[in-house]
This record gives C-alpha cells, sequence and structure tokens, in this order.
C-alpha cells in the first residue's frame, strides 16, 4: 500500500489560517490502513484545527467526512453537494486524493494534509518499510524476490557496495543492507550462478525519469 | 485573569487510580472542585481524540491516572496511553498550547493521599498557566 | 610493438612486469590550483599513477578531471575516479569522453559514498548505472567504439580500465565473487581498500590466484599509513569492512608520545614489502591522505625507487 505520514498540525495550521470554514476528507484506502487518513484521524485533525486556530483567535468551522477511496472520480463526486459550504478543503489521502478533488472543484483550495513517502508494508506494529519504487519493469526475480532498485539506498544491480555492515547499509544502522539479504538468499539456496550474471544498465523510460506515466488498458477503456 | 477558576478533566482507571480515589474518599480527602472525575475501564482506552476533544470542550488542563507500569490489567494500557500522552503533548506544543497541560500519573492502589495531591497540584499548575485561549 | 589498451604509464609499467606503484591525490575544496600542483610535486617520480578521487565521502572539490589535468601538467599520469553517484549516464559518457581528449588514460569506476554522509546530504542520487555496468560501459566505448545506447562514436576513448575491491567487507563471501564479475565486465586493474589485516588478505588473494583472476587483471593492494592510534581506532571501529588488528594498535600505541607516525610509516614499508612477495598482487596502491609529503620517504623505504621508465 501507499504509506504516508501525517504532516505537523503547525504547517496544518498555516495553511489554512485565511479559512474559516474548512472540510476535512479523509480516504479508507491505503492510508486507513496505515492510520494517518482514515475516519479516525479525520476526527483528531478536525479537532487539532479547532483548538488550534481558536489558539489563534479565530473561531472556525471543521467539517469531517471520510470518502471509499480519492483515486477514483466516482467517491469524489460525492462531495458534490457539501463541499459547498467550505471554502477550503484538507485531504488527508495520499498525494493523488487532494489533486483529485481539486480536479472535479477547481474553484476551492485544496490542501495536503499528509506526506506521502512510500510504496511498502507494514512489518510490525507501527513500523512500515518501503518495498517498491514502481519503476516500471519488475526484476525482483533476479535477486531473490527482493528489490534493490528501492531498498538498496544506490539502486545497485550487480551486488553489495564496500559499506555494507553487518548486514546494515553503510547510510544509517537503521537500514538493512538488502543487497547482504539478496547474498544470503541466493548463496543458500544454490543460485551464486545468477547473481554472477552481469544485469545490464536498466532502462528507466518506464519509470518516473521517462515521464509522467499514464496507463490505458483498452479492454477496459470506454 | 483574578477569577480564573481552570478546569481539569481527570481521567481514571476502574483499577489501581480507582482503589486509590476510594482510599482518599475514606481518609475523607477530597478533590479539587475544578477537577472533573471520567472513569474508564483501562486507560489503554482512551485515544488522542478523546484528550483533545477535552481540550476542545473547553478543559484548560487534562490528567489521566493509571497503574503502575507493571501492574496494568490489559498488560500494557498504561504504557499505550503515555505514548498517546507524549503524541498530544507534540501536538499542542505545534499550536502553541503548553505541552505541560497535560500529564500522566501511575498511581499505587493504596496510595489515597497520593491522588489528591497530585490532582492538587495540577490545579495549582494550571492556575499557573491561565486559560488557553 | 606492444598492443596497450590506453597506453598510459600505469598500463606500460603492470605490462612490462614491473611491481607498480600507485599514489592518490585529494582536490581541493576550492579553486586553488597551487594547492594540486604542491601535491603533485611530492608525487612526481614516486609513483607510476595518481589516483584523483571524485568528490570523496560526497563532499563537493574541484572536478576529478579538473584536477587530473593540472596533474598531468605536472608531469604525472592521473587516474580518473569516477562515481556513479553525481552523473547520469549521458554526464558519464561525455566525461569519459573529454578525459580521453585530454589524455588522461586511466579510469577508477566506482559507486561511491552515499550523499547521506557528505556536505549536501539533501541532493537527489543518480545512481542511473552501478559500478559494474560503469566498467562495461567504458569497456564498450573503447572496444566497440559504441555508445552504451549502441550507436558508433566518432573517435573511441582510450582507457585503461580500473575497479575497486573491499575484500573484507560484507556479505564476506561475495566479495571474491563481486571482483570476479568486475573483472568479467572489463576491469583491467583492481585497486583494493586500504588493507591492513595481512594474514586475511594473504587468504584473500589464496582465493583470487585459486580462480585464476590475477592473471585476468592487475590486482594493486590498497595499503595507507597509520598517523596516530586515533586514526587507527577509527579505522578498525567506524569504517565498515576495515579490519585493524588489536596487535597493530598496540604496536603504534607502544612506539610512545609522537612516534607513532613514525612507527605508522614503518608498518606501511613492511606491509608493501611483504606485498611485494604475495603471489597474485601486481602492485600497490598508496592512499597517504592528506600525507602527500610522506609518499618520497615511504617509496624509498619500501624499494619502490627509482620507478621504471617504460617507453
Ligand atoms: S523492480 Fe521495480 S517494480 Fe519491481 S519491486 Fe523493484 S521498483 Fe518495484
Ligand atoms: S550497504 Fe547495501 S543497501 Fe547500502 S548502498 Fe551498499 S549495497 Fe546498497
Amino acid at each position: 500500500m501507499i504509506i504516508a505520514e501525517a504532516k505537523p498540525i503547525s504547517e496544518i495550521l498555516e495553511m489554512v489560517k485565511d479559512f474559516s470554514k474548512i472540510l476535512v476528507v479523509g480516504c479508507k484506502g491505503c492510508v486507513t490502513v496505515c492510520n494517518v487518513g482514515g475516519a479516525k484521524e479525520v476526527a483528531i485533525l478536525a479537532s487539532s484545527i479547532r483548538i488550534g486556530m481558536r489558539k489563534k483567535g479565530k473561531e472556525v468551522e471543521v467539517g469531517e467526512i471520510t470518502l471509499e477511496r480519492q483515486c477514483d472520480p466516482e467517491y469524489i463526486e460525492e462531495l458534490r453537494d457539501i463541499i459547498k459550504d467550505y471554502d477550503a478543503v484538507v485531504s488527508i489521502a495520499c498525494g493523488v486524493g487532494p489533486q483529485f478533488i481539486a480536479e472535479r472543484y477547481p474553484d476551492i483550495m485544496v490542501f495536503p494534509g499528509v506526506n506521502t513517502k512510500f510504496m511498502g508494508g507494514a512489518i510490525e506494529h507501527g513500523v512500515w518499510a518501503e518495498r517498491c519504487a514502481g519503476c516500471g519493469q519488475c526484476v525482483i526475480h533476479y535477486y531473490g524476490t527482493m528489490c534493490p532498485i528501492a531498498r538498496c539506498s544506490k539502486s545497485l544491480m550487480n551486488g553489495p557496495c564496500g559499506g555494507s555492515n553487518h548486514g546494515k547499509c553503510e547510510v544509517s544502522p537503521e537500514i538493512d543492507c538488502i543487497w547482504d539479504k539478496i547474498v544470503r538468499k541466493m548463496m543458500a539456496q544454490g543460485r551464486l550462478e545468477e547473481l554472477l550474471k552481469i544485469r545490464p544498465p536498466k532502462s528507466w523510460l518506464t519509470a518516473r525519469d521517462g515521464g509522467p506515466r499514464k496507463m490505458v488498458r483498452e479492454e477496459l477503456a470506454k | 485573569m483574578q477569577d480564573f477558576r481552570p478546569k481539569i478533566i481527570a481521567f481514571y482507571c476502574s483499577n489501581c487510580a480507582s482503589s486509590a480515589a476510594k482510599i482518599a474518599n475514606k481518609m475523607n480527602l477530597y478533590l479539587p472542585e475544578e477537577v472533573k472525575l471520567i472513569n474508564v475501564p483501562c486507560t489503554g482506552r482512551i485515544e488522542i481524540l478523546h484528550l483533545l476533544k477535552a481540550f476542545e470542550n473547553g478543559a484548560d488542563g487534562v490528567c489521566v491516572f493509571g497503574c503502575q507500569e507493571d501492574s496494568c490489567q490489559y498488560i500494557n494500557g498504561i504504557l499505550k496511553l503515555k505514548k498517546r500522552v507524549e503524541h498530544v503533548k507534540k501536538m499542542l506544543e505545534e499550536m502553541g498550547i503548553e505541552p505541560d497541560r497535560i500529564e500522566v500519573f501511575s498511581l499505587y492502589a493504596g496510595k489515597g493521599q497520593d491522588f489528591v495531591d497530585i490532582a492538587k497540584e495540577m490545579v495549582n499548575k494550571i492556575n499557573q498557566l491561565g486559560p488557553i485561549f | 610493438m606492444t598492443e596497450y589498451k590506453s597506453g598510459s604509464n600505469l598500463e606500460k609499467v603492470l605490462k612490462a612486469g614491473y611491481f607498480a606503484f600507485t599514489g592518490e591525490c585529494g582536490p581541493p575544496r576550492g579553486a586553488n590550483v597551487e594547492v594540486v600542483r604542491k601535491k603533485a610535486q611530492h608525487l612526481k617520480g614516486c609513483v607510476d599513477a595518481v589516483n584523483v578521487t571524485d568528490n570523496q565521502t560526497a563532499v563537493v572539490r574541484m572536478s576529478s578531471w579538473a584536477a587530473c589535468l593540472i596533474l598531468k601538467e605536472e608531469g604525472l599520469d592521473p587516474n580518473f575516479q569516477m562515481v556513479c553517484r553525481d552523473r547520469n549516464r549521458l554526464a558519464m559518457q561525455s566525461d569519459i569522453l573529454g578525459i580521453s581528449a585530454h589524455g588522461i588514460k586511466n579510469m577508477l569506476c566506482l559507486s561511491g559514498d552515499h550523499q547521506r554522509f557528505g556536505d549536501h546530504p539533501e541532493a537527489k542520487n543518480v545512481y542511473d548505472i552501478d559500478s559494474i555496468q560503469l566498467i562495461s560501459m567504458v569497456k564498450k566505448m573503447r572496444d566497440e567504439g559504441a555508445f552504451l545506447n549502441g550507436e558508433k562514436i566518432d573517435v573511441p576513448p582510450k582507457i585503461f580500465i580500473g575497479a575497486a575491491c573491499n575484500p573484507f567487507a560484507e556479505p564476506l563471501e561475495f566479495r571474491v565473487y563481486r571482483l570476479k564479475k568486475k573483472i568479467d565486465a572489463g576491469a583491467d586493474f583492481i585497486q583494493t581498500q586500504c588493507i591492513y589485516n595481512m594474514k586475511r588478505f594473504r587468504e584473500f588473494m589464496k582465493r583470487v590466484v585459486d580462480m585464476g583472476l590475477h592473471e585476468r587483471c592487475y590486482i594493486l593492494a590498497g595499503i595507507t599509513p597509520l598517523k596516530s592510534v586515533g586514526m587507527a581506532r577509527y579505522m578498525a571501529t567506524q569504517v565498515p569492512g576495515m579490519d585493524v588488528p588489536e596487535e597493530l594498535i598496540k604496536r603504534l600505541r607502544g612506539a610512545g608520545k609522537g612516534k607513532a607516525a613514525e612507527e605508522g610509516i614503518k608498518i606501511a614499508v613492511e606491509q608493501i614489502q611483504e606485498l611485494k612477495e604475495m603471489e597474485g598482487v601486481a602492485g600497490v596502491h598508496l592512499m597517504a591522505i592528506e600525507w602527500e609529503h610522506r609518499v618520497p620517504e615511504i617509496a624509498k623505504l619500501a624499494g619502490m625507487l627509482p620507478r621504471p621508465k617504460v617507453e
């Protein structure tokens, strides 16, 4: 899923300081699962905005709503009658949500309430880790099903750099060296030969480097 | 400022804190009237939203009375709560509100005196801080 | 006539069968040409080639190729270092053509330290290609006269291709295979990370020799003289993949106040002498960090002088 983190309240208060009717919009997708943008967090943010703005000497009206998803126009449509009563929106979906809302309702100010971080999953309660960088051409099967593009700090495709240290990356003891894991797994499985193949430079055309991406599936498209 | 009477919401759990309160009562010790008590089964059930709502609805201070960290009936309720309180402190700070306005205290079941003393101290502190808004 | 890949001094010395001796020069954090010239003067006549680091430890410095040009003017044979951190494949290929156009004939291909260590940790990291892909790319440019995309190069660059190897970095069991991969990719010579544990290096070299890698590529062992007990401790504990045996630290400490540096040089000299006899080792790469002025002395004590002249 997409992992996001809440923006500091101070930053959000600064965004909305000139508005008096603010709608906080959550999303029941990824951000609900990673506890940052669901109904619960909508209520917390709404309450914080009320308290924070009152502290700044201003009473504001803060509405709360959580959509099924914010990455689907169908659900964004549900805001149609509600949004009229507000002059600003804070979306706490991933970066897609506020953009979809702003596209559909171009006359209202829409602010992002979270920082969208990466694609990953929960490795333990309250801890999430990156797994995929969306490069558009998946090659993890060469690497014991571990992604060196997203998980090696240098996206190395041909083996560990000289900084690998007791299973940790040279960048920080907080980061696992994925190459250490790849090498150990592949060697344990007797797949050293595969690692000895020189993997050629990757085409980043399919990644963000090739420009903003769009996908059309003829069989589904109208 | 002279006639500022702080409103303090005190959450307390049904176990240690509750029996400390009962003992206080038996000892004829009474809480300052600024303090409004709210009983919860376990402090671990208090969510960030509950704490914020107290402030939103006019509290000048919030305190939580719970068990000792190693004697929570629900294993780690008080520990979870302490992390949430830390989080709320950070949020308050970002809003320009003194983080000292929220505190959590671990009580021993038998210590009725502590319960009342801490509550009084809290009232004093909030009195010094004055109203939030 | 001998057929050379680039005809650099380093290549000639190695091909003629001499035990090579290379040095290192870190460009200044500014446009100070004199600093580079001064360093060059210390190294001149003492080494066969000089590595010029490329924004080492991710700290901005005068560009490696520019400092290489100054060294060349001073009559040295520069070894242009290039890391994968700062350039994409376009910038890399154009810089390779550029250095070749200016007669720089050695190049060392490296991954590079991550920018989070350096003086601009906020920088976007590039890592378009990795060090092994860089080696193959340079080889392709030189031998096939083609860019990475296959298009022909008008006048292909002439480069003696180098790569690094850290024998003691983890995962240990893979290090000799990673070396092999670099040689498969096209490395002509290897310069290792600094070696302090000679026993372990000897074991590593035995594996290298058993696999016949030393016959496909020249292997230069890295040496960095220890200046102080503090430096030894730092190397031992803070630098990943660095094995500094306790007895070396004891020796430095035993040398007494103010004498550790001399002892450090003595140790380096002994190491060089031992490496000269070690099977598979084709030379020594001396990384005397900010100690260029001591290089002549070390070269002399280690019996490395005079340096051979190969026409
Ligand atoms: S190889 Fe590409 S698509 Fe596959 S996990 Fe890595 S970044 Fe994602
Ligand atoms: S230490 Fe491991 S994860 Fe970190 S950059 Fe090097 S190979 Fe990649």
